[in-house]
């Protein structure tokens, strides 16, 4: 499979592969970088946030 | 029967779609929906619950990023459920082929139909990318976990 990297694309057989999983309460990241001679050429990440913004809506007592 | 005392959820899911103004000198040309995008900031910029509009300062730049960010789709109109009102984009917001080598931990939801006025600021884990994609995909569209709620 050819990567795309900052290099051009490279088949991914000559790159070295690591990636993970980050869950923290406030989302989920998947990440993968490819490395080649130590060089980093790829990041690419996938993050589902968890913790979105709500607001409050109020209706003041009356008296 | 007894009345109790509360804001209409009705109300709160016609806030999401402009029936109410209390204001004077809001104008709409259009009753279509409007269009909102998504710009990255930096991990060193300050956008909170007090920035009122895009602006490009601290935005992040680099190869495959164009400023003001992306297209967010919302093809699925607000919805009440419960006492909330919710609403979430019907597909990941997705930044193709960047490279974006400064940590930037922030997107900013905009109405770029009404002069890119802020929406809502979401933080996250501080990231970069390398000639690569970075994809927020979005929560399910209820009224607990949607991405915009009225509650």
């Amino acid at each position: 499979m050819l990567i795309t990297t900052t290099k051009g694309e490279i088949d991914d057989s000559l790159l070295e592969k690591k990636e993970g999983i980050i869950d923290t309460e406030n989302e989920t990241t998947r990440w993968v970088e490819y490395w080649q001679n130590n060089e980093l050429v790829h990041r690419s990440v996938d993050m589902t946030l968890k913790r979105n913004v709500a607001t409050l809506a109020v209706a003041q007592p009356l008296g | 029967m007894a009345n109790t005392q509360a804001m209409c959820t009705s109300f709160k899911g016609e806030l999401l779609v402009g029936h109410h103004n209390f204001g004077t000198g809001v104008t709409r040309g259009s009753t279509a929906a409007d269009s909102f995008k998504a710009a990255l900031y930096l991990a060193s910029a300050t956008v909170n619950a007090a920035t009122t509009a895009y602006s490009a300062s601290d935005e992040v730049s680099g190869t495959g990023y164009t400023a003001g960010g992306v297209a967010v789709t919302f093809g699925t109109v607000p919805s009440t459920s419960g006492t909330t009102a919710f609403v979430t984009p019907s597909a990941s917001i997705s930044y193709s082929s960047v490279t974006l080598s400064t940590a930037f931990d922030c997107v900013l939801i905009y109405n770029s139909t009404q002069s890119n006025k802020a929406v809502s600021v979401h933080t996250f884990g501080s990231q970069t990318v390398t000639a690569g994609t970075f994809t927020l995909t979005m929560p399910t569209n209820d009224a607990s976990t949607g991405l915009i709620r009225l509650a």
